[in-house]
Parts: structure tokens; C-alpha cells; sequence
């Protein structure tokens, strides 16, 4: 069996753990070791980002880190965890302009100044960007190309990590699938960063890539970390639902309402939510949460559009504007037979991010030694609703840190193969194949409806106990999925790993979201449809002895 | 119900080609990428092809060849009635099904 050893192991090669091994090394780490379940810096979300990415640079206003903080703490509804978010505010414009030296190509006006845009939420023009549509492809070749310079860094495409192995109650390195070859590789390492993302795939509509199944909080609860906030689920109000279109991520229309404004109109063409309190008369200012609230209750309420979303029309743009500002983006939408001059699209509240996580604290550090978090897999700094733009410098800021504290931290103690046989035996068993009555991404299929149905934007108690119950259903039925025999590169293996995490992490979200009876940001209940003082701190989320997933927190 | 065909090429490099029909349903605007998707989950998980964004095409991981032509899977239209041949991206080493060896030479393990 193939045996690596390293002194920073990073799950994840998204932005956060690009930027953990950049810094890494630059703390003085000698091997790096960056793994990613898909092709590393293609796969996660940074790739994915459309346009806004946030730091007060006050390029374009009298800006300040303390006033994107006053923002960011805002938007989270009073749960933000406030040294992190300001870890993440006052970090952010370093982070950005180091991007800009390393030639990101953040774009710029005429006067040479990097261009910012006011995003709603945001008290000024804070938002840079690289191109329209293209900020999350550009930052993500930037890093590619920036650990490529590297020799300490070793990059590794295509495996997934299935365990954490821990010692003494420290994590001294990790079990994972080798997709190629079907076997398992066990891995030694002083310091291990998760860097996964989050899991926005378990939702029926997501914006999410293949791989945002929440691995990582899986694997941080089973090492024994404590998890954060995981109910609160940024639904992104205006994924897009029909025509459908290829090639271009749901998400697509933010930038076309920065830069245009657009009118949200329900099924008859009725503008609606100035009647959940929101003004858009004069720009595109209307809060996520909000914005996924009121369209839902609009479509729930049997005002949508055809395909059950609400009209999203830039139909009273003149058509010269519409050109003007986005050219061959123009072209691709027509070869979709959208021509946003004459008729609306019809658009829907989809999964995008998550704003709980793993419980780190300033130095990116859990509770289990050894064991560090970065990017949106960490929770906390973002509350109970993500602030447009945090996303990028989270994945920056908090990547620099965990690699930087990792490197220089203490080694976790060495590596100890007994604790990792159970895993080894595990991947070994399943790469034999079995038959069974039922397929993983089947059964992820179920989980993604359910979660949707049942834990989405709109909740209630006797749904999130119906959500329970399913769960379980569900993961009762893993231990009858098939796999097929054949080990080199036999996707059905690394689903059945996918699936059990997944679980974990569906699980954590259903019991989190029962447990707070209140309505706060991104966690809207039905049942309980106010905010509520006794629920302005945050929850967390744990294993318990038998191995229980269990909330803390609450109210008594 | 609407239906779509696809010839899809299976094994390993080392085997003998081989094709195995498909038959999938068919939506107006679908994608090859989403019948694959569609026959990993009910008809063979073990269907091994490379994707990560779903539709953003920007991971560029899901490059085939449909008909004879290099494509993203996930750009091209399913065509109703009509068999779609689908093979591994040609001048790459041919690792399972549709999963050529596209990876850098130093992000490999082995």
C-alpha cells in the first residue's frame, strides 16, 4: 500500500487550500501535500464565482476594513462570530492586492484605480472584480499558477480522503481513495488543513460543483471537532430555473442586476417585494435572505412562474444598454433562445453557499490538535447571512491563515498505523465490489430532494422530522448500495464515500435547523416565524458518544 | 415520453473497444452530460466520465468526443431519437469508459 508522509496536508485545492499551501511553505514548511477529489484548482466553488469579490480597498470611496466589518455583522443577523469577521474584513484588502501583484487582472477604470461596485448589502463600492463572469476562473488560474512555482508543494488530482486518523486525540494524518487505481493510500502528516468547501450539493438546486457533498464536516465531526451555525444555508434568491441554459452557472444573473438593476415580477408580472419590505425602485439592494424568502412565498403561494420560480425581465432596458453592457455574454444567451430585450427568464432560489462550519478559532485552528480549517468549510464569520463578495476573501483570508498557523504549529504527535487499519480495510473491502439493490447517486438523489423539500428555504417542525426520518431511511439503504467490480477509476466507490458523508452533514444542517425555533437570516421557520432574543447565539454541533450527532447552544 | 440514445464507449484501455447502448430520457434543452449523470444513477454507477462544474462550463474537466467531435459534455444538446457515439478524448491515454488520463503528469500518484 502506498504510504505518503508530509508535514501540511491539505483536503481540497479550492482557493482556501491553494492559498494554505502558498503560505504554508512560505511559514516554512518543507512538504506540502494538496489533494483534491476532482483536478486541483478546477474543481469547488472558487472556480465557480461570478463576479464580486469584497475588501475595503477604498479605491472608489472613503472605505475602511471596520466598515465592511459593520456590514458583514449586519447582514449575519447578529450571529457573526465577530473576530473572525473581522479576521476576514481587515485581512481582505492585503489578500486582494497580493492577488493583484501575482496578476489577477482585478478590473480597472481608466484612471488606473481598481474598479469597486456597490453590491447589495454594502454600505459603499467595495466589490472588485476581474471580468463579468469570469472573477472565480481568473483567481483560480492565478493560484494554479502560483503552486505550480513551488517545488514543496506536491499536488495530488483524484483522490478522495474517506478518514481522518487520529491518535491520542490528535489527527496525525488521514486515509484516502486513490480514484485511479481503486486502493487506498495512507497518509502521515504534522498538521492537516480541511479545506473542502461546503454542501451546497445535497440540496435538489444547488450552484454547487460535483464535489460540495460536505465532506469536510464530516470528517471534522468523526475527528472530534465541533461544528457551527450549520443550519443557516445561503439560498442565492435568482438561480436561474428556464429556459434552460448550458454553459453558464445558475447564478448568472447578479451581474446583470449589478449593472442594470432588472425587476423582479411574480407570474402575473407584478412587481412583490416591496410587500416583504424591500424597496427596489432605485437599484438592485434587496438582502439574500430576503430576496429567497419573499420568492419563495410567492411561488408557495401560487403567484409564480410556469416552471415554478418568479420572472426575473430586463425587458424595459433598452436594447442598446442591454449590448452595451455585456456584448457576447449577449450572443451566448441568444443561443439559448434568450433575448432578455423581449421576454423575462424565469428564475428560483438555489443552495450557493454555507454559512455554518467547522469551529476554528483566530489561527484557523479546531479544538483537535493538528486539525485546521479554511475557507467555506470554516463556520462562523459570515452569521446567519452571507454579505455579497465574502466569499472570495474567506477563501483567501482564512487559506493564508490556516497555512501559515499549520506550518509553524506544534507536530500532532506521529503516525500511528493501527488507527488507520479500520479505514484501510474499509476502502479495501468496497473496491472488491458488491451487488445491492440500490446505486449511490441514486440514494445522493433522494437525499438532494429531501434536503430540498424538507430543509430548504421555507421550514417547519413536522417537515424537519420528516427530514430525520428520510435521512435515516436513507442511510439504512447504504449498506445495500452496489458497487460495481473493477477498481481503476470506479466512480461508484468513491459515491458510496460521497453518500456516507453527505449523511453526516444532511444530518448536522435537519438537527441544527429543528433545534433553533426561530427565524433568523438564511433559517426561516414557519412555524416560528419571528426572531427570537433567547436564539442570538450560535449552535453547535457534535458527535456524541455512540457516535449521535448532537446540537448545543440553544436556549435551555 | 421523449427519448434519447447514446452508444457509449466502455472498458479499459486495455480491453478490446466496446460499446454499450443507452436509452435515456429526453428533455428539450437537456445535455449529454445530464443523461450520463442520468445513467450513472439508474441505470450503472460504475459509468466512469470526468465532470466538476455540472454547467458552468469552466472546470473543463467533461471534454469527450461525441459523433467524432472534441466537446464539452456538458455544452452539447442531447438529440432526441438519434444515437450519440461517445468516446474518450482521442490522443489521451484511455483510462475507463470516458475517463482519459487528463491529469498534469505531477498531479498523479502513480
Amino acid at each position: 500500500m502506498m504510504h505518503l508522509d508530509t508535514h501540511v496536508l491539505i483536503v481540497g485545492a479550492g482557493g482556501a487550500g491553494m492559498y494554505a499551501a502558498i503560505s504554508a511553505v512560505r511559514a516554512g514548511a518543507d512538504k506540502v501535500l494538496l489533494l483534491d477529489k476532482s483536478l486541483v484548482g478546477r474543481g469547488g466553488a472558487t472556480i465557480m464565482a461570478q463576479m464580486t469579490v469584497a475588501a475595503a480597498l477604498a479605491e472608489e470611496s472613503d472605505d475602511d476594513w471596520r466598515l465592511h466589518l459593520d456590514d458583514t455583522l449586519a447582514a449575519g443577523r447578529g450571529l457573526c462570530d465577530e473576530k473572525l469577521a473581522a479576521v476576514l474584513c481587515e485581512e481582505a484588502p492585503i489578500r486582494i492586492r497580493e492577488m493583484g501583484e501575482w496578476q489577477v487582472g482585478w478590473a480597472q477604470r481608466d484612471n488606473g484605480r481598481i474598479a469597486q461596485v456597490t453590491a447589495p448589502g454594502h454600505s459603499r463600492p467595495r466589490c472588485c472584480y476581474v471580468d463579468f463572469l469570469n472573477t472565480g476562473p481568473a483567481v483560480a488560474a492565478t493560484l494554479r499558477r502560483q503552486i505550480s512555482r513551488i517545488d514543496a508543494i506536491r499536488r495530488l488530482s483524484n483522490l478522495t480522503v474517506t478518514d481522518l486518523v487520529t491518535s491520542d486525540g490528535a489527527v496525525v494524518g488521514a486515509v484516502a481513495l486513490d480514484a485511479a487505481s481503486g486502493e487506498p493510500v495512507t497518509i502521515a502528516a504534522d498538521a492537516t488543513i480541511i479545506a473542502t468547501g461546503g454542501l451546497t450539493g445535497i440540496y435538489r438546486r444547488n450552484s454547487a460543483s460535483a464535489n460540495m457533498g460536505g465532506d469536510g464536516y464530516a470528517l471534522a465531526l468523526k475527528a472530534g471537532a465541533e461544528l457551527v451555525d450549520m443550519e443557516f444555508v445561503q439560498f442565492f434568491p435568482i438561480g436561474h430555473l428556464a429556459p434552460r441554459l448550458v454553459g453558464m452557472d445558475p447564478i448568472m444573473w447578479d451581474p446583470f442586476r449589478y449593472k442594470l438593476g432588472g425587476r423582479l415580477l411574480d407570474g402575473a408580472g407584478r412587481e412583490f417585494l416591496a410587500r416583504y419590505g424591500s424597496d427596489e425602485t432605485d437599484a438592485y439592494t434587496t438582502p439574500r435572505d430576503i430576496a429567497s424568502y419573499a420568492i419563495t412565498k410567492e411561488v408557495a403561494a401560487g403567484r409564480g412562474s410556469p416552471h415554478g420560480g418568479v420572472y426575473l425581465s430586463f425587458e424595459h432596458v433598452p436594447e442598446l444598454a442591454l449590448r452595451a453592457a455585456f456584448g457576447p455574454v449577449i450572443e451566448r444567451l441568444a443561443k439559448n433562445g434568450i433575448d432578455l430585450a423581449r421576454a423575462p427568464v424565469e428564475v428560483v432560489p438555489i443552495a450557493h453557499y454555507h454559512m455554518g462550519g467547522i469551529v476554528v478559532d483566530g489561527r484557523m485552528a479546531t479544538r483537535v490538535p493538528g486539525l485546521f480549517a479554511a475557507g467555506e468549510a470554516v463556520g462562523g464569520a459570515n452569521g446567519a447571512n452571507r454579505l455579497s463578495g465574502n466569499a472570495i476573501p474567506e477563501a483567501l483570508v482564512f487559506g493564508e491563515r490556516a497555512g501559515r498557523f499549520a506550518a509553524t504549529a506544534k507536530a500532532a504527535g506521529g503516525w500511528n498505523g493501527a488507527a488507520a487499519a479500520e479505514a484501510v480495510e474499509r476502502i479495501r473491502q468496497l473496491s472488491d465490489g458488491r451487488s445491492g439493490d440500490v446505486t449511490a447517486p441514486a440514494l445522493l438523489d433522494q437525499l438532494r430532494a429531501l434536503m430540498w423539500d424538507e430543509v430548504g428555504p421555507l421550514r417547519d417542525a413536522a417537515g424537519l422530522e420528516r427530514a430525520l426520518d428520510r435521512i435515516g431511511a436513507v442511510r439504512a439503504a447504504l449498506a445495500n448500495v452496489m458497487i460495481a467490480p473493477g477498481r481503476e477509476c470506479n466512480a461508484s466507490l468513491a459515491d458510496w464515500f460521497e453518500l456516507r458523508a453527505s449523511l453526516a452533514a444532511a444530518e448536522a444542517v435537519t438537527r441544527a435547523a429543528l433545534a433553533r425555533r426561530e427565524s433568523r437570516g438564511a433559517h426561516q421557520r414557519e412555524d416560528f416565524p419571528d426572531s427570537a432574543l433567547v436564539f442570538s447565539g450560535s449552535q453547535r454541533v457534535a458527535l456524541g458518544a455512540a457516535d449521535d450527532i448532537f446540537v448545543s447552544g440553544g436556549p435551555p | 415520453m421523449k427519448l434519447a440514445r447514446l452508444n457509449v464507449r466502455r472498458g479499459t484501455g486495455d480491453e478490446p473497444p466496446r460499446y454499450e447502448e443507452f436509452t435515456v430520457p429526453f428533455e428539450d434543452g437537456a445535455t449529454v452530460l445530464d443523461a450520463l449523470m442520468w445513467i450513472r444513477a439508474h441505470r450503472d454507477p460504475s459509468l466512469a466520465v470526468r465532470y466538476s462544474c455540472i454547467n458552468a462550463n469552466v472546470c473543463k474537466e467533461c471534454t469527450i468526443s461525441i459523433d467524432g467531435k472534441v466537446v464539452y459534455a456538458c455544452m452539447t444538446r442531447l438529440l432526441e431519437g438519434a444515437a450519440m457515439m461517445l468516446d474518450p478524448l482521442p490522443g489521451k491515454q484511455h483510462l475507463r469508459d470516458l475517463v482519459t488520463e487528463t491529469r498534469p503528469p505531477r498531479e498523479r500518484l502513480s
